[in-house]
C-alpha cells in the first residue's frame, strides 16, 4: 500500500516537486545495514522522500521493530547517499505511524532475501491475533534445500526481525524474517 | 568555581514538580519498559542457553525501544510546558530515584540479581509472562488514544509485546509441565510475583482528564482479559493461580523497593560520570 504511494510519487516526483529522480534513487538505494542485499526501498520502511525549493531533501523512514539499532546508521547512510548527488541539506525523520508491516516488502526484496539465505516474511493477516496462547505459523520453507519440513528453534534470533529455524530434511539452521 | 559548580548541577539535576498530567502517564508507560529492559539486560551472556540469551536480548531491546519513544515524547511535552529542553536521554540518566514511575514488578531482581548466581529463569518468565499480557492488552486499547503519537507507539509496541507473550507462554508451559522440579520453581516464581500483579491496574494515579479525553487507557478495564488470557496458559502448563494478598507499593508515586536504586546506579552511571559523552 505504502509502495505504491512510493511508486507513484516516483512517476509523478519531477512533475510534483520539482525534485529529481536521482534523489529518490540515491535514497531507496540505500541498503539494509543488517541485511545488506536489501535496499530501504524493498523493506518497505522508506516512506517520503521531498526536495523543497530550497534544495533541502526531507525523508521518511519508519523503523521495523521500536528498538532497531540499525535506524541511526541508516540515517547516516541516507545523509551520504544524498550528498553524493550534491545535496547536503537533509533531514531524516522517523515516523511511527501507520506502524510498519513486513508485507511492505516489496517482492523483488523476498527474491533478494531468500537468495541471500533468509525465508522471507510470509503475509500477514490483517485481522488481530486470536487469544490462542500459541499462534500458529505456516510451514517455513528451508532456503538452502526448499523442504517444508523445518522447525522453528528460537522466536528470536541475530536481529529483531528475525526468527532461528532449522531444517529436518538438510539439518542446516537458517533465519526466517519473522511475519508482524 | 562555585558558579560552574552550580551551573553544572542545574544541568544535571532533574526535578518534575508534580507526578500528574500528560507528562506522568507517558513516563509511567515508559519506565516500566525502561527498567524491564535493564533488569532483562542482566541476563545477557548468563542465560541458560544461547537461544535464550538472544531472545532475552532481543526482548530486551524491543522493550528499551518503546521506552525510548515514549520518553522522547515526554521529553516533548515536558519542554513544551517548561520551555526547558528535555530529551530521552535526561529523562533515563538524570531523574532520581523518586521521579521514576515504573511498577515494582519490573524492578525487583529476578530471584537473585538477574543473570547473577542465584537468579531465577523462572522468575523471569513468570514475570515476563505477567508484563507482556498486561501490555498486550494496554497497547491493544492504546492504539485506540485520541493522542495521536501514543496511539502510533501503541501500534508499534503491540506487535512486539505478543511475540514476548508467545515467548514467556511457551517457556511457563514448559517448565509448569516439565520436571517436578521446574514446576515447583515455576510455581514459586509465581507466587512470588503475584503480589505485584494488582499495581498494574491501579488507575489512581493517571490524571482524570486524560481518561476522560481518552488519551490514557484505564488499566482497571483491562484486568479481567488479562487474567483470563494469564489463567489459560497457568492453567494448561499444570500450575496453580496464587491467592495472595496485594504487596505494599507506590511505583507510580515514585515510591520504590530497595532494589530500585542499585539499579539505577548501575543505569546512570557512566551518564552521570561522564555527562554528553558519546560513542
Amino acid at each position: 500500500m505504502v509502495n505504491d504511494v512510493i511508486e507513484r510519487r516516483r512517476d509523478a516526483a519531477d512533475l510534483s516537486t520539482g525534485e529529481a529522480p536521482e534523489v529518490y534513487d540515491a535514497v531507496a538505494g540505500v541498503l539494509d545495514p543488517e541485511v545488506p542485499v536489501l535496499t530501504i526501498e524493498d523493506l518497505g520502511i522508506l516512506r517520503d522522500v521531498r526536495e523543497d525549493a530550497n534544495g533541502h531533501v526531507h525523508v521518511q523512514i519508519t523503523p521495523t521493530y521500536s528498538g532497531c539499532p540499525a535506524m541511526e546508521a541508516i540515517r547516516d547512510d541516507i545523509v551520504s547517499a544524498l550528498s553524493k548527488v550534491g545535496r547536503t541539506e537533509v533531514t531524516v525523520e522517523f515516523v511511527l505511524a501507520p506502524a510498519w508491516t513486513t508485507d511492505w516488502m516489496s517482492d523483488a526484496g523476498k527474491l533478494k532475501l531468500r537468495e541471500y539465505g533468509i525465508a522471507p516474511p510470509q503475509p500477514r493477516d490483517s485481522q488481530p491475533r486470536d487469544d490462542s496462547p500459541i499462534s500458529l505459523t505456516l510451514t517455513v520453507r528451508c532456503t538452502l534445500c526448499g523442504s517444508p519440513d523445518t522447525r522453528e528453534l528460537s522466536r528470536f534470533g541475530s536481529t529483531a526481525c528475525k526468527s532461528l529455524w532449522v531444517c529436518n530434511a538438510c539439518k542446516e539452521p537458517f533465519d526466517y524474517f519473522k511475519a508482524i | 568555581m562555585t558558579a560552574e559548580l552550580s551551573a553544572r548541577s542545574d544541568a544535571l539535576a532533574y526535578v518534575h514538580p508534580d507526578k500528574s498530567g500528560l507528562f506522568a502517564y507517558v513516563v509511567s508507560l515508559a519506565d516500566d519498559s525502561l527498567i524491564a529492559a535493564q533488569r532483562m539486560g542482566h541476563w545477557i551472556a548468563a542465560a541458560p542457553q544461547i537461544e535464550e540469551d538472544i531472545a532475552l536480548g532481543n526482548i530486551a531491546l524491543d522493550l528499551l525501544g518503546q521506552a525510548r519513544s515514549l520518553l522522547t515524547y515526554a521529553g516533548q511535552v515536558e519542554a513544551a510546558a517548561t520551555g526547558t529542553p528535555c530529551d530521552e536521554d535526561s529523562l533515563a540518566y538524570f531523574r532520581d530515584e523518586r521521579d521514576f514511575l515504573n511498577v515494582h514488578l519490573v524492578e525487583r531482581g529476578h530471584g537473585g540479581p538477574g543473570g547473577e548466581p542465584g537468579s531465577d529463569f523462572g522468575v523471569t518468565m513468570a514475570r515476563l509472562l505477567i508484563l507482556s499480557t498486561y501490555q498486550f492488552g494496554l497497547y491493544t486499547a492504546l492504539q485506540s488514544s485520541t493522542d495521536e503519537t501514543l496511539a502510533a507507539i501503541a501500534a508499534k509496541a503491540v506487535k512486539e509485546v505478543d511475540y514476548h507473550r508467545d515467548h514467556a507462554t511457551m517457556w511457563v508451559l514448559r517448565l509448569g509441565d516439565g520436571t517436578a522440579e521446574s514446576h515447583a520453581k515455576v510455581q514459586a516464581a509465581l507466587d512470588a510475583e503475584w503480589p505485584y500483579v494488582e499495581e498494574l491496574f491501579d488507575n489512581s494515579y493517571i490524571d482524570p482528564s486524560l481518561l476522560e479525553s481518552r488519551a490514557a487507557v484505564d488499566p482497571s478495564g483491562l484486568r479481567d482479559v488479562w487474567q483470563r488470557r494469564v489463567a489459560s496458559v497457568v492453567d494448561q502448563a499444570t500450575l496453580t493461580l496464587p491467592v495472595v494478598p496485594p504487596a505494599v507499593t507506590g511505583g507510580r508515586r515514585g515510591i520504590h523497593t530497595e532494589q530500585m536504586g542499585f539499579l539505577l546506579a548501575e543505569m546512570q552511571h557512566l551518564a552521570r560520570s561522564h555527562p554528553g559523552a558519546t560513542w
